[in-house]
């Protein structure tokens, strides 16, 4: 490709072209659910789970260790009473806990007793809970709102993290999978 | 019946965008006089069809008419009237359709004030804005329609977002937008010549006042948004190189090497290749920008929540424009000669060094904008670019452009030398110098070179006026004389370059800000920057849709009272939102500025600030639009603007 | 489907308590000053997470307010500025900066003033290079005749 002036006023075409390509490829994953611009990806990919030791809601706590000697995968469910999208997320984790999936919950920056009344009042999917009111065991995970939930596998490994609420799909195409995957 | 009239009105223009970009086109390729003479009727009437359908989207708002989705999306019957009018352009359906209308009305603008066009080029800048308008106009038919209906009809509606309810929003889009769309004229300008095969002196002097006219109003977009941000948002901040924020300087810095690279192509036919391709660009990255702030791409707190496939819609849309302009540029722009041969050090390689680093800024910036999308994309790593880098890169590129700002206006045409050139301007520098040393003492170095250069800067505006009158070189009525006959431009650009000067010593003199956060009760006393700041009292203040807390709070320094703030915390019920209201007391030089903050245990958190030169910044911005507004109303623009000869003039003598 | 999470995420984000454009709170404050304005050096390099395109500092965000104590306290314990920074790092990624690292991956990004300036430089050659070569100067022959017709 000779340095000359045609190749050159060709340039802004392809270089469009190119640009245009990959806008295309980012909203087709964007609309497969694939991509996500403003998702913040999870640090702990494949890494083991922070150190943490938290204080139950009605009785006792759990800690990273108690994580690390599960008998399988558990999903690990950030929440808290006064978030509306945890609400609608807390009829599908009844629905999967029912189906046998362990799930422990943490409730965040929930301070007071509403967090076991919510429990109470809409029905308790967690196998164990713990509570972090000041937040900080959440910033060891990344957290950046409620709900966000992860799998963790029986040595304490994270496997699976997904910034959000939990919806029928995301649990049928990834989180059973991830779940089988690390039996 | 108003909301269908709306949407059948705009079914309509979509018709007459049709022809509009069909007819005319197709009569300029045949030489069919009276094809190409339909040009400014379509277009004239797809305005009015258009005007219509806004008109009916207003009307829709004001009269609170819920059965339309948008209305009831984004308005409330307690909304103030102003607020329903400009709410009609603060959601994204809304805000497509005035970018539609604006486009209509550039085709109707040219339509009408291009009547010393030739038939040629009139018919095909007249198609080409056609086109562009059929393509956003499908957009909104298809994808983002605002008629669309809601049944039943709610009793009422979802209010809007009450940030979004500010006199600032009233003004920022329209103007934005009209500074984006209005791009689209020089982008047909530019298309039209790459059809028509030529582009001479003539265009160059067509195509600059509809870009100076697109680059006020950007100009003016672009400070209004800032200053809005400042007052609204409350942290005193006024930039954040959002990406949105990016995606308007974008244009507005290749706006600006449009304008300027148009002179020489006016001039002195050279640089022809380089306008077209701005002019491309600029339009080009205007609609980018709408693309990428509207299909969820990008990350920011001006996106509106919208789906991918709309992207899809604007990015295939996009493909046409700016694929299709730019292949024909490909294709014709080689056939472009240039006649004008200049040195180096000339006016005309000033101009050449200004476009390089005009443009390098935008690809800079660009570069900066879309990096953590490729990153994401290609290498699935998270990385976010902010304002340390934008500010790490931008300034050594932009200093550069300071220094060259004041000495190129001085250089003659074709062939000039420096030395005389600094001869002329070097008590500017030595100002400049004294200014920036001065400023040292008060300041970081940084900032005190940035005052430095604006002192330069604004010096340097003046200097090519000084020159021309020959100021203390004559007698002064001499002088005056002179002065009086300057064409405006001149003016113009000296307003313009004063007014870029004057914005970076606002933007230097902010580096002095100081700031404090303190829990006060009333009755007590702040101590700040030489001010003492009074809380007198807090109490309840309910508005139209919204309670607000206020505070009142007495400034006064050497116990003079200088003013009395209320700044409040307002909290609208329906959205259930709080923001805050900072209030601002400005003398021209800096601003006092405070915000209420929550209230505990009968105190209250206040936030004040001392903005020092922030005014200036927003001047500056209205000093260089008054700038491109003196250069618009010079009549050598619109008097005696060239005709083309008709046929070449014949050898008299033959050798 | 896609548009509902998107639109959850989105109130997910608005559920946070208070999500006021809310003001920081005075007591937060270091009593150092040198240490505070330490401090607020290092937060105005950090992202807020929930609103994305704020500094921590800026933000008024319940989790900006806790990354702002987590800031406060390590200064007061004597880390470094970079040793605050890879904290943040290690737990929500290069995203969390918001002056990206200089690494292979944004080598690009930070060359781009440089690289922009080069292509500029390049096309400016190239197009002085096409200018037309100057006339071939007249031969002996062709400036008589030249001479010839000039003078009367």
């Amino acid at each position: 490709m000779r340095l000359d002036r045609r190749t050159l006023l060709a340039a802004p075409l392809g270089f469009t072209v190119l640009a245009g390509g990959a806008f295309y490829m980012i909203l087709q994953r964007m609309q497969k659910g694939t991509f996500d611009p403003r998702g913040v990806p999870t640090m702990l990919s494949n890494k083991p789970l922070p150190d943490f030791n938290l204080p139950g809601i009605d009785g006792d706590g759990f800690g990273s260790a108690d994580l690390a000697r599960t008998p399988g995968p558990v999903v690990l469910n950030f929440f808290a009473s006064w978030c509306a999208p945890c609400v609608e997320e807390h009829r599908l984790l009844i629905n999967i806990a029912n189906q046998g999936v362990p799930i422990w919950g943490i409730a965040y920056k929930d301070a007071g007793p509403q967090a076991g009344a919510f429990l109470k009042q809409r029905g308790n999917p967690y196998l164990r809970t713990a509570r972090d009111d000041a937040g900080r065991v959440a910033i060891d995970f990344g957290i950046t709102g409620v709900p966000e939930s992860f799998v963790v596998d029986r040595h304490g490994i994270v496997r699976w993290h997904i910034g959000g609420p939990l919806t029928a799909q995301i649990v049928v195409d990834q989180l059973m999978p991830t779940m089988r995957a690390w039996v | 019946m108003s909301p269908e009239l709306g949407h059948f009105a705009l079914a309509l223009a979509v018709a007459l965008a049709f022809a509009q970009a069909i007819i005319p086109i197709y009569g300029a390729w045949r030489r069919d006089a009276r094809l190409m003479r339909a040009a400014p009727a379509l277009a004239i009437g797809q305005l009015l069809a258009l005007a219509t359908s806004y008109g009916c989207l207003i009307w829709s708002s004001v009269t609170d008419d819920f059965s339309v989705l948008n209305v009831a999306e984004n308005s409330h019957s307690l909304k103030p009237l102003i607020y329903k009018i400009s709410g009609t352009w603060g959601n994204h359906e809304g805000s497509i359709l005035l970018w539609c209308l604006i486009l209509a009305l550039c085709g109707g603008t040219v339509a009408l004030f291009g009547r010393n066009l030739p038939a040629s080029l009139r018919a095909r800048v007249i198609g080409v804005l056609g086109a562009s308008s059929c393509g956003f106009m499908l957009f909104a038919l298809l994808e983002s329609n605002p008629f669309l209906r809601l049944f039943p009809a709610p009793m009422e509606g979802r209010d809007m977002n009450p940030l979004l309810q500010d006199p600032g929003l009233a003004f920022h889009p329209p103007m934005l937008y009209v500074g984006y769309v209005g791009f689209c004229v020089p982008f047909a300008f530019a298309v039209a010549a790459l059809l028509e095969g030529r582009v001479d002196a003539a265009w160059g002097r067509w195509v600059r006042p509809w870009t100076l006219a697109a680059w006020c109003a950007l100009t003016c977009g672009i400070a209004l948004g800032s200053w809005w941000s400042y007052y609204v948002l409350g942290w005193g901040g006024f930039w954040f190189w959002d990406p949105v924020e990016n995606a308007s300087l974008l244009p507005w810095l290749t706006g600006t090497a449009l304008l300027h690279s148009a002179l020489v192509v006016e001039k002195r036919e050279a640089l022809k290749t380089w306008t077209v391709l701005l002019a491309i660009g600029t339009f080009s990255l205007s609609l980018s920008g709408t693309f990428l702030v509207r299909s969820g791409i990008l990350n920011s707190v001006h996106s509106f929540a919208t789906d991918p496939a709309r992207g899809v819609f604007i990015l295939g849309l996009l493909a046409v424009v700016i694929g299709g302009s730019l292949l024909l540029f490909a294709l014709r722009a080689p056939a472009l000669s240039n006649t004008g041969m200049f040195a180096p050090v000339s006016r005309e390689g000033a101009l050449v060094l200004n476009n390089i680093l005009l443009c390098s800024i935008a690809a800079v910036v660009m570069t900066g904008t879309v990096y953590p999308l490729f990153a994401d994309l290609l290498f699935s790593q998270k990385i976010s670019v902010g304002p340390p880098f934008f500010q790490a890169t931008v300034f050594p590129l932009a200093v550069p452009v300071f220094a060259a700002m004041s000495i190129g206006p001085l250089l003659s045409w074709k062939r000039a030398t420096l030395g005389p050139v600094l001869m002329k301007i070097w008590w500017a520098a030595i100002v400049a110098l004294v200014v920036g040393s001065v400023a040292a003492y008060g300041m970081h170095a940084l900032p005190a070179l940035a005052m430095g250069a604006a002192a330069w800067m604004i010096l340097g505006a003046f200097a090519d006026i000084i020159e021309r009158i020959k100021l203390f070189r004559l007698p002064a009525r001499a002088s005056f004389a002179r002065l009086v006959g300057l064409p405006l431009a001149s003016f113009g650009a000296a307003f313009a370059h004063a007014g870029l000067g004057v914005t970076v010593a606002g933007i230097a003199g902010m580096s002095m800000a100081t700031d404090s956060i303190d829990l006060v009760k009333p009755g007590e006393i702040v101590h700040m920057a030489g001010y003492d700041w009074q809380l007198v009292e807090l109490h309840d203040a309910p508005g139209p849709n919204y309670e607000a807390r206020v505070a009142t709070i007495k400034v006064s320094r050497d116990g003079q009272l200088v003013t009395t703030l209320s700044p409040e915390r307002r909290n609208f019920p329906v959205q259930g939102v709080t923001t805050t209201e900072a209030k601002i007391h400005t003398n021209g030089v800096r601003d006092l500025y405070a915000v209420l903050g929550d209230e505990r245990e009968g105190a209250a958190v206040l936030r004040l600030h001392d903005n020092v030169m922030a005014p200036w910044i927003w001047f500056g911005g209205l000093i260089m639009a008054i700038g491109g507004m003196l250069s618009l109303a010079d009549r050598r623009l619109r008097v005696g603007a060239p005709v083309r000869a008709r046929a070449p003039a014949r050898n008299q003598a033959t050798i | 489907m896609t548009k509902r999470l998107i639109l959850l995420l989105l109130a997910a984000m608005l559920a946070w308590p208070g999500i006021t454009w809310a003001i920081s709170d005075p007591s937060e404050a270091l009593a150092n000053p040198s240490a505070e304005k330490r401090a607020v050096e290092i937060g105005e390099q950090l992202r807020c997470l929930v609103c994305q395109n704020e500094s921590i500092e800026d933000s008024g965000a319940d989790l900006a307010r806790d990354l702002r104590r987590i800031v406060r306290q390590q200064v007061t314990a004597g880390k470094t500025d970079q040793q605050v920074i890879d904290w943040m790092v290690s737990r929500y990624g290069n995203f969390v900066r918001l002056r990206p690292p200089f690494n292979a991956l944004t080598f690009m990004l930070w060359a781009s003033p440089v690289v922009a300036l080069l292509i500029g430089c390049l096309l400016l050659l190239v197009g002085r290079r096409r200018r037309a070569p100057p006339a071939a100067p007249l031969s002996p022959a062709e400036t008589m005749r030249l001479k010839g017709l000039l003078e009367p």
